[in-house]
């Protein structure tokens, strides 16, 4: 036995001693600096070995199309500039186990043919992105076809104006498993636009003054997003075509526009809405076409609709929410009604709790005739307060006619439901 | 004129409606603040109170004032003062009076609660604006109907069907015309609707100004592209000026025409 120690213990040495002398000989730091011999990133890059650093030095560099083809790790000190003066990409990325930190980018070409991005990456796995500050650039982060990735801490600022000439803050497509962590995004054309996207986490960003929207999932299933805030975008957030993603605590505040929605749901299947914050949008959630939608906890307050469904949507619980001195709470087309509304807290509810169980004992029905109306006609959103609208939003609480008569909360909670997560 | 305008004006500041008026509208706002806090929650329920409220009131004291005060208005008569300048200086006195009810009803809570350091100090006074308006147009159509009237049963029918209409059939049917005709392009039309109505115009002032236009939609964009710029803001004051003068001066015409 202790022989086979012995011979463990060797190969073990050895190995680790192998490990550390291939990476005394690989893992060189290339540093750039303008009066280092190394002027520029391009030529750094070019002599780095696969695993080399190149630390570039605080200074103003003037490149474009750098291309990356080999698993280097590159960062910068006190986030030195690489300005592309209007041409092309800064970086573009064909291999795996690549790390960019500490840049800032800026002045990436503006196109109306191509995708140009301060930092583009095509089919490779494992990159890390981190703490760059991306300025005025026309796509900021383009990944395609990639996996494994961590976007994280980036500030990406635009100056978007137009929605045909801007680009995305950050662009994923047919891409899977990646983490966008932390990152504040502002004044692009969509702040994360994500297309065939799959297991991804998007977590801790801030997306806000975008020209659409804060948020856009195309096709993308399985992937989960919290604790984002979400604010003053042209569209606010639009989730469609996609099936089990999961959003938690989120915030949705200030959409606010004759075309503006807090979340917009298209075709969305299987989805958990919990403890989001929706706040002064013009609609909260628009959800069309969307099914098994399970909206729990959530908080709607201050909106012109909180939640709004247009055609086709079936199966969806609403428990346990709050709806909070909305124009309206909840808008439904059709007599039909297969969704599922419980315990949640009205600020319209004017029942009693006799037994003090702290549920009303009379039913809420949190649709109105008005709001019916509006939906057939939505020019008579202008008698909107008035007194005879009252009238027969009152009537047809009594006697529902034209609103689902199922269509209610059998349990209205008689006090806001506390979030503690 | 002055002289009846300021003994009306102090005739009815001495009574006790008047003092009623104004003890209801500061405990309203009182009550208001108390149940909540919120300055801007507490202008959008006023909203609805000024709206359906002030026409209302000033429907009935409009014609209680002019009926009760038939003697001493013959009395006037017999002297050698013009027609019109009794009736206009009833009319504005008691306008005036129950403006004052209102504005100073609800402007001593409101100031109290500061609204002085709060963002909604224009919503407010606009508020306070138009339900002055408001006012002086629904006192002035009463004045028009009591005129019309010598019963003071018919005299009262007539101005609560007139606030009646106004205030909910008016809406009623505006919605039916807009329900029936949604095929159509509406939003001009339900511009132009509005301008005929004081109440509805009043409500859509304070509904934009609270912000409430984005949701409005579509629709909502053609009303604040209209409402929204200095020259909309100054157009549907001048209609609602209008809706002054126009009751005023078939105040007067008839006035001159009556046989008392």
């Amino acid at each position: 036995m202790p022989l086979v120690r012995l011979s463990q213990l060797f190969i073990y040495s050895t190995l680790i001693f192998l490990l550390f002398s291939y990476s005394d000989l690989i893992a060189n730091t290339i540093k750039v600096c303008p009066d280092c011999g190394i002027a520029s990133v391009r030529q750094a890059v070019a002599i780095a070995l696969p695993g080399d650093t190149v630390l570039v030095k605080d200074a103003t560099y003037a490149e474009h199309d750098i291309l990356i083809d080999k698993p280097v790790t590159i960062i910068g000190e006190n986030h030195p500039t690489i300005d592309a003066q209007g041409q092309g990409y800064i970086f573009k990325v064909y291999a795996d186990s690549v790390t960019i930190r500490g840049l800032k980018l800026k002045n990436v070409e503006v196109s109306y043919i191509s995708d140009f991005a301060a930092i583009y990456t095509s089919k490779v796995r494992h990159f890390i992105f981190e703490n760059n500050i991306l300025e005025d650039i026309f796509f900021g982060f383009l990944i395609e076809k990639s996996h494994n990735g961590i976007l994280k801490n980036n500030i990406i600022r635009g100056n978007a104006v137009k929605e045909h000439s801007s680009g995305n803050g950050i662009h994923l497509w047919h891409s899977s498993k990646i983490q966008i962590l932390d990152n504040r995004i502002e004044k692009m054309r969509d702040g994360i636009y994500l297309e065939f996207v799959k297991h991804s986490e998007i977590k801790g960003n801030i997306s806000l003054n975008n020209l659409r929207y804060g948020l856009h999932f195309m096709f993308s299933n399985d992937d989960r997003y919290e604790d984002n805030i979400f604010e003053k975008n042209g569209a606010g957030v639009a989730v469609m075509f996609s099936k089990q993603i999961f959003m938690r605590h989120n915030t949705f505040r200030l959409n606010w526009g004759t075309a503006s929605y807090g979340l917009l749901l298209k075709e969305i299947n299987d989805a958990n809405i919990v403890n989001n914050t929706f706040e002064q949008n013009t609609i909260g959630i628009n959800a069309d076409g969307s099914n098994r939608i399970t909206y729990e906890k959530n908080t709607f307050h201050n909106n012109g609709w909180a939640v709004r469904f247009l055609g086709a949507c079936y199966g969806n619980k609403l428990l346990q929410n709050n709806f909070l001195n909305n124009a309206l709470d909840i808008s439904y087309v059709g007599r039909m009604n297969g969704n599922i509304f419980d315990k949640n807290f009205w600020s319209d509810y004017t029942g009693y709790d006799l037994n003090k169980d702290n549920i009303g004992d009379v039913p809420y029905r949190p649709v109105k005739l008005f709001s019916y109306i509006v939906n057939q006609t939505p020019e008579t959103i202008i008698l909107l307060r008035s007194l005879f609208v009252d009238i027969i939003n009152f009537s047809e609480k009594v006697s529902p006619i034209f609103t689902p008569d199922n269509l209610q909360d059998l349990n209205p909670a008689m006090v806001p439901i506390i979030n503690y997560d | 004129m002055f002289k009846i305008l300021n003994y009306s004006f102090f005739d009815l500041m001495r009574s006790r409606w008047s003092y009623v008026y104004f003890l209801f509208y500061l405990g309203l706002g009182f009550i208001l603040f108390f149940l909540n806090n919120d300055i801007t929650k507490a202008v959008i329920t006023l909203l609805n109170i000024i709206i359906v409220l002030t026409p209302l009131i000033g429907t009935v004291f409009g014609v209680m004032y002019y009926y009760s005060s038939r003697e001493f208005t013959e009395l006037l008569l017999s002297q050698p003062i013009k027609r019109s300048t009794i009736f206009i200086g009833q009319y504005v006195g008691l306008s005036l009076s129950l403006a004052l009810s209102l504005v100073l009803g609800l402007g001593i809570p409101f100031v109290l609660y500061g609204v002085f350091q709060s963002a909604a100090i224009w919503d407010f006074a606009t508020l306070l604006l138009i339900g002055a308006y408001l006012t002086f147009i629904f006192v002035g159509l009463a004045y028009n109907i009591a005129l019309s009237f010598n019963d003071k049963i018919k005299g009262f029918g007539f101005a609560i069907l007139l606030w009646l209409f106004l205030a909910v059939i008016y809406d009623g049917l505006f919605l039916l015309a807009m329900v029936f005709f949604h095929d159509y392009p509406l939003d001009k039309f339900a511009l132009s609707v509005t301008m005929f109505n004081p109440i509805d115009l009043s409500r859509i002032l304070i509904l934009l100004k609270l912000d409430i236009s984005a949701l409005l939609g579509y629709t909502g964009a053609v009303f604040q592209k209209f409402f929204g710029t200095a020259l909309g803001s100054v157009l549907s004051l001048l209609v609602l000026t209008v809706w002054i003068i126009v009751p005023t001066y078939f105040m007067v015409l008839q006035a001159r025409k009556k046989d008392f």
